[in-house]
């Protein structure tokens, strides 16, 4: 027994190596379906549009790039560079300046053409003499942060005069750098001075162990600044990916991404993939499904408070005349009324809230449609997010297969290559469909819904096919034709994804869908950039 | 750096004892702790506060003076920048983060402290319900602040 485990247990420790090799190729071919994903981003960043044109464009697809580390310090040193040549600036002050400008170039170079004094002094490059910065030792100097005022002290001022001894400015930089993640804006330590420290004299300044926090910090204001660019969201990910769409657009296209580690995500909300339901109505459901709104529906639909201790009750009866269980009040449910005056009027109570009466129950006969209509939503919603938990369960469930299955059949590692992928497509195509739940939730019946829900369920059938091919023992697996038809519909799911999403894109740029929430006022509103409560 | 920074609140603490800012009294209640320091805020006159006796505490943090010092009402009042409550709380924007630098003296933060009693500011409050208050129904904030005055500031 423990030998055979031992035997077991090397082979998959070898395989996790060969699958580690393999892991990207697999994962780049699998997106190659659909994304035109960059396998070069090193490749002549300068260009800033993109790869797509090499394949007819799909609806939901966008264009992006993605960046590594490398990349995005190659770029904002051309940036400095061309500002440099153009404007005739030191580079330490050209990087100053594009900092202070949002890296937004043109808009630099046309202010600064038009003041360049007031522009310098906003960007705290006051008039500056030519001196480059040095460390000084001045003779009676007391420092103003740690009032030492030893003879030897080593000081250090820059361009606006204010003079701190070295040991303080690097305690102030320790700071600024290490605690509050500060780089490109650091201000002068004299209270009230705004001028920005530049990077020669933080060259100066900054000690050693500090340098590749600070480079790091500096390199981040580049990618946070652009609104096309953004960090990956992944865990321990560097990479950077550029994306055009605009925050405004966000309610006509759905700008999925994939990162060079892997990791798919929405350029808009950073929000992991969520095709095709757009940002506003994923923000919306979350919410939706987070604050249990539906619960509080469902009370009121079926509970009154007793007019007199305010208990809430439940209607189990059919019956109009109510006790209340704990302070014994009897009332009526339909008028709320007390029931003693209803002894011998029952008919007046029916009459006088006979209007009332039947706008009661239609309302709450409408609460109970909607209700109803959500869970029937978020059901299937939440099943599908519950089978993309499991995804790494399956991940190495499907290792593991593949790994008894070489055993069993005889068959090579790369032979049994078709169960990662379809434990791939799997995964992604419950992706896609939990979404199409939340998106079907918001979609007012029109004659393009009916094509969706044949599309849903044209994928929802064939996902739950090859998840039931998937779980068959390795006996069957080791069949070939279950593998012939593993591997089809593998391709039948990916190509009804692509048709459902495709689809969806398409309508969504063309506004072809109604929604039963206007969100695209919303979303309108959030890109102007108020951002605030919508309430 | 802890000798560094010991030498600058020796000299900070000697300065605003001997020569105390207007309508305040700095002491220190445990000679052994310099980073504690006891501050009395006599409420200024021709406002609100006047005839109050505030409690002020200020502590110098470890990194002081690279971090901001935390200043504190001991004593309770009503005012919209200061938490309704017994940890007083205040919002001055020297204190933050963001805006305090390490050639900044306590001094000059005790002033700013002072001056907003004379000068609320409801745009930047703590107490949203007090700001409204000020802004909108004057007569009414001037009566609650008196009140809190007799009742928690007076001796």
């Amino acid at each position: 027994m423990d030998s055979d485990e031992d035997f077991v247990s090397t082979i998959s420790s070898d395989e996790d190596v060969m699958q580690d090799d393999t892991d990207n190729d697999d994962l780049s071919g699998a997106e190659g379906d659909f994304d035109v994903f960059d396998d070069e981003p090193d490749d002549d960043p300068a260009i800033l549009s993109h790869k797509s044109d090499k394949k007819e464009s799909i609806a939901y697809d966008v264009s992006y790039r993605v960046y590594t580390p490398a990349d995005i310090q190659r770029q904002q040193d051309e940036m400095v560079d061309e500002v440099n040549m153009i404007l005739e600036m030191k580079k330490e002050d050209a990087a100053i300046m594009l900092r202070h400008f949002r890296w937004n170039k043109e808009r630099l170079i046309e202010d600064y053409m038009d003041k360049p004094k007031a522009v310098l002094e906003a960007a705290g490059l006051g008039p500056s003499a030519e001196t480059p910065p040095k460390l000084e030792v001045i003779p009676g100097f007391c420092c103003d942060i740690c009032c030492e005022d030893d003879d030897d002290l080593l000081t250090f001022a820059m361009k606006c005069g204010h003079r701190y001894c070295v040991n303080c400015y690097r305690q102030y930089l320790h700071q600024k750098i290490r605690e509050e993640g500060e780089a490109a804006r650091i201000q002068c330590p004299a209270q009230g001075c705004h001028r920005i420290m530049d990077a020669r004299s933080l060259d100066l300044l900054v000690t050693p162990e500090l340098v590749e926090r600070y480079r790091e910090l500096l390199n981040r204001t580049y990618v946070e600044d652009k609104d096309i660019l953004k960090w990956c969201p992944a865990p321990d990910c560097e990479n950077a990916v550029e994306c055009a769409v605009k925050k405004k657009d966000l309610d006509k296209v759905v700008p999925t991404v994939a990162c060079g580690c892997g990791h798919r995500f929405c350029f808009g909300c950073i929000l992991n993939d969520h095709q095709p339901a757009p940002c506003e109505l994923v923000k919306r459901w979350l919410k939706k499904c987070a604050d249990d709104s539906e619960t509080a529906n469902w009370i009121s639909a079926n509970t009154k408070e007793c007019p007199k201790c305010n208990s809430t009750i439940e209607k189990n009866g059919g019956c109009n005349h109510m006790t209340c269980r704990k302070c014994k009040h009897e009332f009526c449910w339909m008028c709320m009324g007390l029931w003693s005056e209803h002894g011998t009027s029952w008919y007046n109570c029916n009459r006088f809230e006979e209007k009332s009466g039947t706008e009661a129950r239609d309302a709450q006969a409408r609460s109970r449609i909607s209700l109803e209509r959500y869970l029937h939503y978020y059901n299937r919603y939440a099943n599908h997010e519950q089978s993309a938990r499991l995804d790494k369960d399956i991940y190495q469930k499907t290792e593991k297969k593949m790994v008894q299955l070489q055993t069993a059949s005889g068959m090579s590692w790369i032979e049994v290559q078709y169960l990662n992928t379809a434990s791939q497509t799997l995964q992604t195509c419950r992706q896609t469909l939990k979404w199409t739940y939340a998106f079907a939730f918001y979609l007012a019946r029109n004659n393009t819904t009916e094509i969706f829900e044949d599309n849903q369920k044209d994928l929802e059938m064939a996902v739950e096919a090859l998840s039931e091919m998937f779980e068959k023992p390795i006996a069957e697996l080791s069949d070939s034709k279950l593998k012939v038809d593993i591997m089809d519909k593998t391709a039948y799911c990916n190509k009804r994804r692509i048709i459902m999403l495709d689809d969806t894109a398409d309508n969504l740029a063309n506004g072809h869908w109604q929604f039963n929430v206007d969100f695209t006022d919303a979303g309108a509103s959030a890109a102007a950039g108020s951002g605030s409560a919508r309430r | 750096m802890a000798s560094s920074s010991h030498k600058r609140i020796t000299k900070e603490l000697q300065e605003c004892m001997s020569d105390p800012p207007s309508g305040m009294a700095v002491t220190l209640p445990s000679e052994s702790d310099l980073r504690s320091w006891a501050v009395t805020l006599l409420g200024p006159p021709g406002t609100v506060y006047e005839g109050g006796t505030f409690q002020v505490t200020v502590n110098l943090p470890e990194d002081y003076p690279f971090k901001a010092p935390q200043v504190r009402f001991a004593t309770r009042l009503y005012h919209p920048n200061v938490t309704n409550d017994s940890l007083g709380n205040i919002c001055l924007p020297q204190l933050k983060s963001e805006n305090w630098k390490p050639a900044g003296r306590v001094r000059a933060v005790l002033e700013a402290l002072r001056q907003l009693l004379v000068e609320p500011n409801p745009d930047d409050p703590l107490e949203a319900r007090i700001a409204d208050e000020y802004r909108n129904n004057r007569a009414e904030f001037e009566k609650n602040a008196k009140g809190y005055v007799v009742r928690y500031a007076m001796k």
